[in-house]
Formats: C-alpha cells, sequence, structure tokens
C-alpha cells in the first residue's frame, strides 16, 4: 500500500508543477499584461511605468521562476487592486467558499444516498423509474437558472431563505442547494449500482439465510461496500463544487474566492486569478489524493498492490 | 418504453436544430430590432399581452420569441463545434494511448490528470476575458478544456480491441499502424464515443451559458439563452417570464440530449449483453 501511495504522491506533485505552469501562461494569453493593467485611457508613458512597477519588462522565464519560486514559499504576490497579499486576500475568503462546498456536499450525501438505496432495494420498480427520470430532469438543469427561480420562489414569493449574503447562516441553504444539485445525479447512480452489485453478491444471500432483518442487511452489510466509490468520488465532486461555486457566489453576492476570482478577471487583477487557479487546482489534487488513499485504507485488494 | 424515451431526446434535438436553421424564416421579428416603445410587453398569454409578440419582448422593445429563435443557433453551434474540436483532441489521444500503451500512455494518462485538476469555469472565464469574448473563442475555449472524457473511454475501449483477431490479422496482412488505428481501431469504438459526444455536447451548452451569464462568453447583442437570462435577471422580480422562457429551452434542449444518450448507452450495452 506504502508503495501505492509513494507513486501517487509522486504524480500528485508532477501535476501540480504543471498546473503552475499552466496558471502562469494563462494569464499570460493577452500578449501585453500592461496595456490590460493600465486600463483603456493610459498613455504610452503609464504603460510603460506599470511594466517597469510590475516587473513586466522582465523576459517571461524569469518572471515565472519569480513567481514560482515565491508561490512555493506561500508568497503568491500583491493584489492590483487591493494592493494586498493575494495570499490574505485568498485566506480571508476561503472559509465562506469552503463552508458553501460542504454544504453542497452534505446536501447532495443527504439527498443521494437514500434515493440511491431506494432505487436499488428496488430495481427496475415505478420508484426506482422515478429516481431516474428526477436525476436526468436535474442534470439538464442550468445551475445559475435554477439559482434564479429559487431565489424568486424561495426568496421573493415564500420568502422563507435570505437571497443574498450570509451574514445569516440561512444565507447558505439556497446556495448550497444549488451546488449540491450538479453532484446529486452522479452519486446517486454510484450508490444505485454499488448496492444493486452488494445486494446480489453471496454474503447478502448469507446473511439473508442467517435471518437478519433488511435493515440490517442493507444499512450494514451492502452499505458498506457500495459506500466506498461513493467517499471517492465525494471528495472529487467536493473539487469540482469548489472550483464551480464561481457562479453561485456571483449570483448570491457571498464574498468568498469564487466571487474574488470572478472580481478580478473582469478587472484584470491578474496576480489574483493565477493564485486563485492554482489553489483550486491544489485543493482538487489534495482531495484525489486523500480519495485515493482512503480506497487504499478500505479495500484490502488495493493494499496488497 | 425506453425508445419512446430516446425518440422523444432526438425530436427535441431535430426541433431546436431546425428552429436553429431556419431561424431567419419563422421568426416573427427582428432578433435586434429595438423598439423602446415596446418595452417588457408580457407573453401573449398574460395579462397585457399582444399577439404581435407571442413571448413578449425585453428590456429593449426586441422581440423574444425571435431572440430565443436565433438563441437556438448559438446554443446548437457551440454544441456541434465544440464536441468536433474537443473530441478530434481527446479521441486522438485515447486511441494513441490505448494503442501503444507503455510510456505514450503515461503520457496521456498524465495529460488527463492535469487537465481534471484545472478549475474549468475560472480557466474559462479568464481566457475569454483575456482574449476577447466570442463565439469562435468560447467554441475553441471549451473544446480545449472538455476533451478528457473522449480521451478516456476511447482509451479504454481501445484497450480492449487492441489485443483482438481482427487487429493482429491487419498488422500480420502488413497494415501501418495508422491505417491500424484510423481503420481497425476507430470504427470499433465508435459507439461508446457517440454517447460521450451527447455529454459533451449538453455539458458544453450549458457552459457557454453559464459563461455567457456571467457576461464572459457570447457578447450581446447576440441573442445567446444564458445571456437573455443575464439580461432578464433585473426585471425578473416583476417579470419572471424573462428567465422563465430561455431558462425553459436551455432546460428542454440539454434534457433533449440527455435523453437520447441516456437510450443509445442502453441499447449499446443491451447489444452487448
Amino acid at each position: 500500500m506504502l508503495q501505492f501511495l509513494v507513486r501517487r504522491a509522486i504524480l500528485a506533485l508532477l501535476v501540480c508543477l504543471t498546473v503552475l505552469v499552466i496558471s502562469f501562461a494563462l494569464t499570460r494569453l493577452s500578449g501585453d499584461l500592461a496595456i490590460s493593467i493600465a486600463g483603456p485611457n493610459a498613455t504610452a508613458q503609464d504603460i510603460e511605468t506599470v511594466r517597469k512597477n510590475y516587473g513586466l519588462d522582465r523576459p517571461l522565464p524569469v518572471q515565472f521562476v519569480d513567481w514560482a519560486g515565491h508561490a512555493a514559499q506561500g508568497d503568491l504576490g500583491s493584489s492590483y487592486l487591493y494592493h494586498a497579499p493575494v495570499a490574505r486576500l485568498i485566506a480571508d475568503r476561503m472559509p465562506i467558499t469552503l463552508t458553501l462546498g460542504l454544504t453542497g456536499l452534505l446536501i447532495a450525501l443527504v439527498t443521494a444516498i437514500p434515493l440511491g438505496i431506494i432505487a436499488a432495494m428496488r430495481e427496475g420498480s415505478l420508484p426506482d423509474r422515478v429516481i431516474g427520470i428526477v436525476a436526468l430532469l436535474g442534470q439538464a438543469m442550468p445551475s445559475f437558472w435554477l439559482a434564479l427561480v429559487l431565489i424568486i420562489w424561495l426568496g421573493l414569493k415564500l420568502q422563507l431563505l435570505p437571497i443574498s449574503g450570509v451574514d445569516e447562516w440561512q444565507g447558505y441553504i439556497m446556495p448550497g442547494i444549488v451546488l449540491a444539485f450538479s453532484a446529486i445525479p452522479a452519486l446517486m447512480r454510484l450508490t444505485r449500482t454499488g448496492m444493486i452489485d452488494a445486494l446480489s453478491s453471496d454474503y447478502i444471500r448469507t446473511a439473508r439465510a442467517k435471518g437478519l432483518s433488511t435493515a440490517s442487511i442493507v444499512l450494514k452489510h451492502a452499505l458498506r461496500n457500495a459506500a466506498m466509490p461513493v467517499v471517492s468520488v465525494a471528495a472529487v465532486q467536493l473539487g469540482f463544487m469548489l472550483g464551480g461555486s464561481i457562479v453561485i457566489e456571483a449570483i448570491f453576492a457571498l464574498h468568498g474566492v469564487g466571487y474574488l476570482a470572478w472580481e478580478s478577471i473582469s478587472k484584470n487583477d491578474f496576480p489574483v486569478v493565477q493564485a486563485v487557479v492554482l489553489i483550486l487546482a491544489m485543493i482538487y489534487i489534495a482531495l484525489t489524493l486523500f480519495a485515493d488513499a482512503m480506497n487504499a485504507v478500505l479495500d484490502p485488494r488495493l493494499r496488497a498492490a | 418504453m425506453r425508445h419512446v424515451v430516446t425518440a422523444f431526446g432526438g425530436c427535441i434535438i431535430l426541433i431546436v436544430l431546425l428552429a436553429a436553421i431556419f431561424a431567419p424564416l419563422v421568426a416573427p421579428h427582428d432578433p435586434f430590432a429595438q423598439d423602446l416603445m415596446q418595452r417588457m410587453i408580457p407573453p401573449e398569454w398574460m395579462d397585457g399581452g399582444s399577439p404581435a409578440h407571442p413571448f413578449g419582448t425585453d428590456q429593449l422593445g426586441r422581440d423574444y420569441l425571435s431572440r430565443l429563435l436565433f438563441g437556438a443557433r448559438i446554443s446548437m453551434a457551440i454544441g456541434i463545434f465544440t464536441v468536433i474540436t474537443s473530441g478530434f483532441i481527446g479521441i486522438t489521444l485515447g486511441v494513441l494511448g490505448g494503442y501503444f500503451g507503455g510510456r505514450v500512455d503515461d503520457v496521456v494518462m498524465f495529460m488527463i490528470t492535469c487537465r481534471l485538476s484545472i478549475p474549468l469555469i475560472l480557466v474559462a472565464l479568464t481566457v475569454v476575458a483575456l482574449v476577447g469574448s466570442s463565439l469562435t473563442v468560447v467554441i475553441l475555449t471549451l473544446g480545449l478544456l472538455l476533451w478528457e472524457r473522449f480521451a478516456v473511454v476511447s482509451r479504454t475501449t481501445t484497450m480492449q480491441v487492441r489485443n483482438l483477431d481482427y487487429i493482429a490479422a491487419a498488422r500480420a496482412a502488413g497494415a501501418s499502424r495508422l491505417h491500424i488505428m484510423l481503420r481497425e481501431v476507430l470504427p470499433n469504438i465508435v459507439s461508446p464515443l457517440i454517447v460521450v459526444a451527447t455529454l459533451e455536447m449538453a455539458l458544453a451548452i450549458l457552459l457557454e451559458a453559464a459563461l455567457s451569464f456571467l457576461g464572459l462568453g457570447v457578447p450581446p447583442p447576440l441573442p445567446s439563452w444564458g445571456l437573455m437570462i443575464a439580461e432578464g435577471k433585473d426585471y425578473m422580480f416583476f417579470s419572471p417570464w424573462v428567465i422563465m422562457i430561455p431558462g425553459i429551452a436551455l432546460f428542454v434542449l440539454v434534457l433533449g440530449i440527455n435523453l437520447l444518450g441516456d437510450g443509445l448507452r442502453d441499447s449499446l450495452h443491451a447489444g452487448r449483453a
């Protein structure tokens, strides 16, 4: 198992390095950053000043090594817009994005797992079909549109939930639901197939023969085996949710990392943009590494490898 | 039952495709023509609606039905051309990795892992913001980002067919590697790839709408459905239909694509079993 994990860790490190290059290269796509930063009304001299002040007159490899070297020590540069260290800007906003992501994941899991179990227990029955259709409908729903519909319906018509900001904890519910929506179909299908496999296996037949109750068979024996892929996919889904929260944060005016990124993209604050891309990628890499480690621990077959 | 659902999905796609192709013929008005005296007229079936504008008008007095019909062109163009771009990249990488294995496969797997760790929407937004927003830029950006599922599936299926007898026969007959990959492998892995294409097409359409909604996708005054929702957002509290109409159009199109994809997957599995 150790060997497997070491190999995975080395791979993760290589991916990190590649992402470092990509996030740097990304913001250099426009050709001349100084022109973008100086703005549309800048004179040639302004642009020259910007180029000097931000060190953009240096060759690209030098700029990259300088940035990557500092980034490796936790210094992500400073924001053009806020004139503050990027690392601190992100650290300040990360709790909101993490809370939102975890709320979304929690809502997704408590919805998807029971529905998946019900569908699996009565494979091919009416409830199974209805759940399948609901998953398809959910998949087709544009998340930003769902957010607006919920704002009109839950926020304005029924006045149940606040429509923007997170001054109260209720502010996380609506964005959490929207975020969960995109993850539910995948998690549900996975629970369903995992449970169907587990329920048709020999040890379940043995458990039935021993006269154990259905509840005990489903929850204790089958679910434990079906849970493994769900855990690893849930970790990956959390990564996607953090990356995708940019749309949700923009709609609900949650001042998290996604909102910061959106603001920075529209205002040409490139140090922030490349840092957010880098950090979200790192979190995703860490989550997949965690998922693999979990699998290795939970599954004895992988341990031997 | 299955076939009915699949056919239903296909019909939705066909209708949207026809609407996109014949938009100039069926649209009652010019989708770009503003009429400030006719702003925010509700749809015909609501109070204050007018038969001249069956789906009402937007905040600039443009006919909503006409914009919706022309918007179908944007969604279909995004869906089709993104899938062509990403399919080309993904299938090339996947077949190479799956056929050669070893080092080549390691490189392909590494590229897939890197692509997955990059936050999709964020990178797409950044690229469009820097390069400038246009339909072509959005198609190329999404095409360059959405190839990984094509690569994963074509890689696995290529590995399955690689060692089959007819490939060995072709090799014995002296066929070149390129010939084997294009003429022997590719035709035999095409059906699972069609299912992937439907998934990616739906995803591309949803992503374009999200990018346009955030103001960094297809530029105004083009009638992208995502942009229509963004423009209607300020009016949605008093006139919810301005976001409901393009939203439902988007939802129905993506649902149609998913239904078709799901049906195709089921019939493929049934065929194999």
